[in-house]
């Protein structure tokens, strides 16, 4: 896990929306739910890497735009009985900013 | 949670499959709200009623047909008292008293207390080995008489007593039915269709007089035969009544509820005394009395939703089908089907295959269905008959079934649209169960009926749903379309856009909070369906939720199985200039897009753009005029056309004109599906404009105006809807017809099927005929494209709107 990055502040991110980050070549997802909470997950849905930051964001899960894949963004499991598992990254909030640490074995 | 003292008392009277229906739909919606006490005469839990047959025939046990095990009350803490007959309301005191004369008290009662078996009054009737069939002990007193004597007469050729009959026959008794007229079943079949059904019962064995009036039982102690009014006599060691039944309302009557054939009750259930309700057979709503198990259950569901105090479904009555539960005869009945002057029949009689269908039609209306051997269309039938479908379009087709009106099946569940009701009984649709079956992992028909409850009471379409269990297992291919939206409501798409308009809703959190969504903020079904009935009921009012759009609505732009988008500019009518074909290939350059390519629509894809140089491209093609083509959208695509007279050597009119005008009119409207259409300027029809969702064919006179084709998941002919003589008429029928689309089609629904429910006739009328529904619809339309008529790529690539979206959040550089 590296050091938390600030990567913005808490209304860049729509509420039930999503923004994502560029990690070399990967990307992170990160989710802002109706409750203002916040979320980051690998942008790629465990299915068929569809991009879960286009997804429509509802309760605390994103349905994956390519084929409505469910995907719990706490556990980053997806919901049954759809099967698989996003890699997580931690996000906390500091003086009023997004800091995401990178799960780097986890990400591209 | 409450504290028991606080409950309030909610006391049901009957033990039987409406009662504990209501109180099972009760403990979903306010599992605390009641402390229940259930009085059943009976000495059982509740059992399902409707399998008695199968019982009595040696197919099921009756372990097997329990519903409501006694582990049930306990864990619902529902307090069950068997054998405890109630003898009277006291609606003072707002207690019931048991024959005993224990008193207890309610708040709420409910009063479900079926029907009671008609007795003939002939002398004779109370002879030993003279029974009714109603309930269990009915079907123990006739498997005992079974063991010990060979001769059994069943009065009654109605459904349950051909049933009875069947069952003692295999049983080992010689039985013969007794029936008044001359048609069994005559109820629910026409003559052929009884004479049919009485060969294939002879066939078996059963024994037939009819017409034949009972007039004694014979015997001395017990029953030793039956006497006609003609004088002739028959031997008979056990007679079996089934008449009919009679609702039971001796108890309501005496508490002074008001009664008339059955207990009267409004549409939210209630008797007069607004305390008390009532489900199931003892009751009598809008002069119907039902014996069917279906509409007991929708009488279920809309009481408990009354109780549990949400007060907005209604029970506005239902439409009857019946199967008849003998294995191997295949009969269906559904709807009215007795002649009469204005009805039309349709009928196929193959004698030699065992196939009889007669259908009865009015005002293209289904009105009634009768199948014998072969009832697989059944629910098709139901189904069209129930949604009053304008029929007039099929009407050619329409006894050969489903299959033949447009996608071709393999079988007939197969062949069946998600909202198909395979389970008639409790309403399950076929994509209720093939969404189960996914997503649960259900394997058996035993798991579809704990999930679902499909065939878990009559259990007739079992077959069906071993159909869907063989081939559904493992489809992902479709959303499956079910009668609420989706988990999150049960409000049906219909319901839900009645509801916002009726009550000037005007966002989505309102809506969502009045209807009492289950979930926060909805799901990714609902939520694009509710966003697009709020923008279509208040255009100019309604603040469009983005968040609530699918990806390709929200960033305007197609996304692709890569993450990559894809970009397609209008084509005014097909139409295109060497300036526009140059922008679109510095585009492509200066971008590295690496697919171009021509669409089914006459106009050019841009494939494989990234997210973030959306603006970018949009900046560029709008520099050259290019603007958004919607082909991302439940909105109008293209206008497709030929090039009319200005060129071709045959055109009668200006098809790419006018084409152009319809496009320039209708793009930017937000509609339920996407919408497609042409122009063709002569017969030849080389815009192909009568498979599309709206089609003009020009002809010398005038302009022909089709609708509602498809060419796609479906193969269908577009509809002729009107010929007009100005192209300005065809444009403003064209808007009105459009218009109607948006207000009335439900989200996701294509022109053709819509048409479809709606019936071609009434939107003919609202659009052609009635020029002042037209013209006000044509308004209506005029007005919603004042605001949707703003290239969203020019906001975006020029204005700045929905900047976050094409911008990372950040970027980050691993070590």
């Amino acid at each position: 896990m590296s050091a938390f990055l600030d990567i913005g502040g808490l209304e860049d991110i729509p509420r039930l929306g999503a923004r994502v980050v560029n990690v070399g070549a990967g990307k992170i997802a990160v989710f802002r739910t109706a409750d203002d909470q916040y979320f980051a997950l690998d942008d790629r849905c465990p299915h068929r890497g569809g991009p879960l930051s286009q997804g429509i964001v509802h309760g605390r899960r994103v349905t994956c735009p390519l084929h409505n894949f469910v995907i719990a963004l706490d556990s980053g499991e997806a919901v049954a009985p759809d099967q698989g598992c996003v890699a997580r990254h931690s996000i906390k909030i500091e003086d009023g900013r997004l800091r995401l640490a990178v799960n780097q074995t986890a990400s591209a | 949670m409450l504290d028991v003292t606080t409950k309030k008392k909610l006391v049901v009277i009957g033990n039987g499959m409406a009662g504990i229906r209501t109180v099972e739909h009760l403990l979903e919606r306010a599992p605390d709200l009641y402390r229940i006490t259930v009085f059943g005469a009976e000495p059982h839990v509740n059992y399902n009623r409707i399998l008695l047959s199968p019982v009595l025939a040696g197919e099921k046990t009756l372990d097997e047909i329990v519903l409501n095990p006694l582990s049930w009350y306990e864990e619902h803490g529902v307090k069950l008292r068997t054998g405890e007959e109630i003898a009277m309301i006291d609606r003072r005191t707002r207690e019931v008293v048991t024959a005993a004369g224990d008193r207890t008290p309610y708040d709420r009662l409910l009063i479900a207390t079926g029907s009671n078996p008609i007795v003939l009054p002939i002398p004779g009737k109370d002879l030993a080995g003279v029974v009714t069939y109603r309930d269990i002990r009915d079907v123990d007193l006739m498997l005992e008489a079974a063991k010990k004597h060979r001769r059994a007469v069943v009065v009654g050729g109605g459904l349950l007593g051909l049933e009875a009959a069947n069952g003692l026959m295999k049983r080992g008794m010689e039985t013969t039915v007794v029936h008044l007229v001359d048609t069994l079943m005559e109820r629910q079949l026409d003559k052929t269709a009884g004479d049919m059904l009485r060969q294939s019962l002879e066939a078996r064995g059963l024994r037939f007089k009819m017409p034949a009036q009972t007039t004694a039982i014979l015997g001395e102690t017990r029953v030793t035969g039956v006497r006609f009014a003609d004088g002739e006599e028959i031997a008979a060691d056990l007679v079996v009544m089934a008449v009919g039944i009679r609702p039971n309302v001796d108890l309501a009557k005496k508490a002074g509820l008001h009664c008339e054939r059955g207990l009267v009750v409004s549409d939210t259930m209630q008797t007069y005394d607004g305390r008390i309700y009532a489900v199931g057979e003892c009751v009598q709503h809008r002069r119907q009395t039902y014996g069917l198990v279906a509409p007991l259950f929708d009488q279920a569901k809309v009481c408990a939703n009354h109780l549990a105090m949400r007060g907005f479904a209604r029970y506005e009555g239902s439409s009857v089908s019946t199967k008849l539960k003998v294995t191997g005869i295949d009969l269906f009945s559904a709807g009215d089907f007795a002649p009469a002057r204005d009805r039309e029949e349709i009928v196929l009689h193959d004698a030699g295959a065992g196939v009889y269908k007669r259908l009865v039609i009015k005002d293209n209306r289904l009105l009634g269905a009768v199948l014998y051997g072969d009832t697989g269309d059944g629910p098709w039938y139901f189904r069209l008959l129930r949604e009053g479908a304008d029929i007039g379009a099929m009407r050619e087709r329409l006894m050969f079934g489903e299959t033949q009106q447009s996608a071709a099946g393999h079988d007939k569940a197969a062949a069946m649209p998600d909202n198909g009701e395979i389970c008639g009984c409790n309403g399950v649709s076929k994509g209720v169960i093939v969404k189960a079956i996914a997503e649960k992992k259900l394997f058996t028909v035993e798991d579809v009926r704990a999930h679902t409850k499909a065939s878990a009471s009559c259990g007739s379409c079992t077959n069906l749903v071993e159909q869907l269990l063989a081939s559904a297992v493992g489809d992902y291919s479709q959303a499956p379309k079910v009668k609420p939206i989706c988990a999150c409501t049960p409000f049906s798409h219909d319901d839900a856009r009645r509801t916002i308009v009726e009550h000037q809703l005007k966002s989505l959190p309102e809506a969502m909070r009045f209807m009492e969504w289950s979930s926060p903020d909805g799901c990714h079904v609902c939520r694009p369906a509710l966003n697009y009935y709020l923008v279509a009921a208040w255009p100019g009012e309604y603040r469009d939720d983005p968040q609530s759009r699918f990806i390709n609505e929200r960033v305007h732009a197609n996304i692709q199985k890569d993450g990559t988008f894809s970009v397609v500019p209008r084509m005014w009518g097909g139409v295109t200039s060497p300036n526009e074909l140059r922008a679109i290939a510095d585009v492509a350059d200066k971008f590295n897009i690496p697919t171009v390519k021509v669409t089914g629509g006459q106009r050019i894809d841009l494939l494989g753009v990234q997210k973030d140089d959306l603006p970018a491209v949009w900046r560029d093609l709008n520099a050259a005029g290019l603007v958004s083509g919607h082909a991302y959208g439940k909105a109008l695509r293209t206008v497709k056309t030929c090039v009319g007279s200005q060129w071709c050597r045959f055109g009668t009119q200006d098809s790419t004109g006018l084409g152009v005008k319809l496009e320039k009119f209708l793009w930017g409207s937000w509609t339920p599906a996407k919408v497609k259409l042409a122009v063709s300027g002569c017969p030849r029809n080389c815009a192909e404009a009568t498979c599309k969702d709206i089609g003009v064919v020009c002809v010398d006179s005038g302009y022909e105006v089709h609708f509602a084709g498809a060419a796609g998941l479906h193969v269908k002919g577009a509809e002729f809807l009107t010929k007009t003589a100005t192209e300005d008429e065809c444009v403003e029928i064209i808007a009105a017809l459009v218009q109607l689309y948006r207000e009335q089609a439900r989200y996701g629904e294509r022109i053709y099927k819509w048409c479809d429910r709606a019936g071609l006739e009434k939107i003919r009328k609202a659009v052609v005929e009635d020029i002042a529904q037209r013209k006000a619809l044509f308004a209506r339309f005029a007005h919603s494209q004042v605001f949707a008529q703003v290239d969203p790529w020019r906001e975006r690539a020029s204005e700045g709107a929905a900047a976050h979206e094409f911008a990372p959040l950040a970027e980050w550089e691993p070590a």
